[in-house]
């Protein structure tokens, strides 16, 4: 039988995230891997900007908060000083496919020795629901009220597809955190991560399909359904790039 | 004592950085400034550092903040454009009370400008290297050797007031070819590595959290900032540093730092000759602005300040205003663009000013 506990890295603070949203999910996934690796103590969490940054309320682990889009440059900087603690850094999509497009490739390129965790939900939740550059072909923000329309804004951006595409890193998957199965793929996706991190192996990356229900006004439980039907047949999960079966 | 070398000012500061104990540089490059982040690529390897070549001068400065926020002691290097680039993360440096330098060799400006030199960085290094308001001391040699001096202590203000320190040269002092003596290489360990620092090197057995962040509450962050105008004004009272030049008898003072120091002294010199009494203050610190020593000359005998830049508009000038308060007339003269001040030029603008100065003011 499993046991059920707090993770150690969880802060004991009421939550600030919004019912339903996935993000706490994903920072319970991520704390309860540490944990199981014994790497808690060594961690240290690189904090992005947006709703990823209420991380600085809950995350019981050393973390560093950064500017928008800027986390995979800091953690070049604290990795290439200090190769021996476990880096990551999470991020949104908002964050990390648009202002921070260049952070995340360049780092990705050098097969900088970190992780990185992106939670893709296709908008900017924090700041009330603006466009996103995964924002889906039609979908309705507060800067697209008729739809997402290609002509004007292009199509949603694939980073696992991009990053995949580099020869330096290690790890690239996607997974949908919208079902069991879904998220015990990305727990094992997020452990894969981190070990490969812990060997030296290069750039790790690891996309959460995530949710927002305030932003797409959709109840909790129509968001996840919502991500079957529209999300995931965009984002396909799966791993895109394991250097370990890439030698095989 | 006595490590003697004959050395490019660039080459020479990044050699301050590394025997200051700097272990992490990350940088982009731009003209006129190469030299340091290609001397650091095979430099810091040498000593166990780090060397990064950033995709942008955005992206150095946040892993210049990283590096920092573990601890160790990180520099950055730019000129102008590239320093509005690293606006963003120098703000951050500042908002999260992390210690780094930067090194600004300054060029023409505004826009791209030109990679000639030039001191068009005053305002933007002494008012606001950032949004929000915070400060950073700017140090602004005259020399290479005074460039290595300043660089080699500047992580010890950084780490005292856990705040970025800036250093502001021009592309002439980056460039020109001086002998230099070279401190010796400071010898840091784990157990110098302040408690702050999100490493566990220092203190393995540590079993709380680390952390740091440019963000707080409201009541916290108005708190931070008081607590910084403090310190800006306790950096008035003990870090000011400048150099008089003949001032005791100056009927005539000329007001200028960096290059323009330089030009300034063999023109006073020829004045001298002539019998005008013409002396120069020269700010080493533009951050804290040397305040007291321009206020308390004796307008009974000064007849006139000249504030002379590499610059036009010239940028110092309301900071002398302030502390000379109508009691003389300011002249100013400079170039501009990365058209260079010479002695010529400078000689012949004082000596229309002291001579009369009709033609000025």
């Amino acid at each position: 039988m499993a046991e059920y506990k707090r993770s150690s890295l969880i802060a004991s603070a009421p939550s600030g995230y919004c019912p339903g949203c996935l993000h706490s999910l994903a920072t319970r996934l991520i704390s309860d891997v540490l944990d199981e690796l014994g790497q808690a103590q060594n961690s240290l969490n690189v904090i992005s900007v947006g709703c990823s940054a209420l991380n600085i309320k809950y995350w019981g682990g050393d973390f560093l908060s950064v500017a928008h889009g800027r986390a995979p440059a800091a953690a070049t900087g604290i990795k290439r000083v200090n190769p021996e603690r476990l880096v990551f850094a999470y991020q949104g999509d908002g964050d990390l496919a648009a202002i921070g497009l260049a952070e995340i490739m360049s780092a990705a390129n050098r097969g900088e020795n970190f992780t990185v965790i992106f939670a893709n939900n296709q908008t900017y939740g924090m700041t009330g629901g603006q466009m996103a550059p995964t924002t889906l072909e039609g979908q309705v923000t507060t800067t697209t009220v008729n739809g997402r329309d290609p002509s004007t804004t292009g199509y949603p951006l694939k980073m696992c597809e991009l990053i995949s595409t580099l020869k330096a890193p290690a790890y690239v998957a996607r997974f949908a955190l919208n079902s069991p199965k879904g998220i015990n793929q990305a727990r094992a996706g997020i452990k894969k991560a981190f070990q490969l991190q812990m060997q030296g192996k290069g750039f790790t990356f690891v996309e959460l399909l995530t949710n927002c229900p305030t932003n797409w006004h959709l109840s909790p439980l129509k968001t996840l359904e919502y991500m079957d039907t529209n999300t995931i047949p965009y984002f396909t999960p799966g791993i895109y790039k394991d250097c370990e079966v890439d030698a095989e | 004592m006595g490590d003697k070398k004959f050395m490019k000012g660039n080459n020479a500061i990044a050699e301050a950085a590394v025997r200051a104990g700097c272990r992490f540089f990350a940088g982009y490059p731009i003209t006129p400034q190469n030299e340091i982040p290609e001397y650091l690529s095979w430099r810091l390897p040498e000593v166990g550092g780090a060397f990064v070549q950033g995709e942008s001068e955005v992206a150095s400065i946040n892993m210049v903040y990283g590096a920092a926020a573990m601890g160790t002691r990180a520099l950055t290097s730019s000129s102008g454009p590239g320093i509005s680039l690293k606006a963003e993360g120098i703000s951050y440096l500042a908002a999260a009370a992390l210690p780094a330098v930067i090194v600004n060799i300054s060029r023409g400006g505004p826009g791209l400008g030109s990679i000639q030199p030039a001191q068009s960085d005053y305002l933007q290094a002494t008012k606001a290297l950032g949004h929000g308001g915070f400060h950073a001391m700017v140090f602004a040699p005259n020399s290479a050797q005074e460039a290595v001096d300043l660089v080699y202590n500047a992580w010890d203000y950084a780490e005292r007031d856990r705040n970025p320190v800036f250093i502001l040269m021009d592309g002439c002092l980056g460039n020109i070819m001086e002998e230099v003596d070279l401190p010796p290489m400071k010898e840091l360990n784990d157990e110098d590595i302040p408690g702050w620092a999100l490493t566990r090197r220092n203190d393995p057995e540590r079993d709380w959290q680390l952390s740091l962040t440019p963000i707080y509450t409201e009541e916290m962050l108005e708190g931070l900032n008081a607590m910084a105008g403090e310190m800006y004004k306790s950096w008035e009272t003990e870090d000011v540093k400048y150099e008089e030049f003949m001032l005791d008898d100056a009927e005539y003072v000329v007001v200028a730092y960096g290059i323009a120091s330089r030009v300034s002294k063999e023109a006073i010199l020829k004045l001298r000759e002539q019998g005008y009494k013409v002396g120069l203050i020269r700010p080493i610190t533009l951050f804290p602005f040397p305040k007291k020593v321009i206020h308390d000359l004796d307008y009974s005998k000064v007849k006139g300040i000249i504030d002379v830049e590499m610059t036009l508009p010239a940028q110092m000038h309301d900071d002398i205003a302030l502390q000379v308060l109508e009691r003389c007339p300011i002249y100013e003269y400079g170039r501009s663009g990365g058209c260079l001040l010479d002695d010529d030029g400078v000689y012949e603008a004082l000596l229309d000013i002291v001579s009369g100065g009709e033609n000025n003011g």
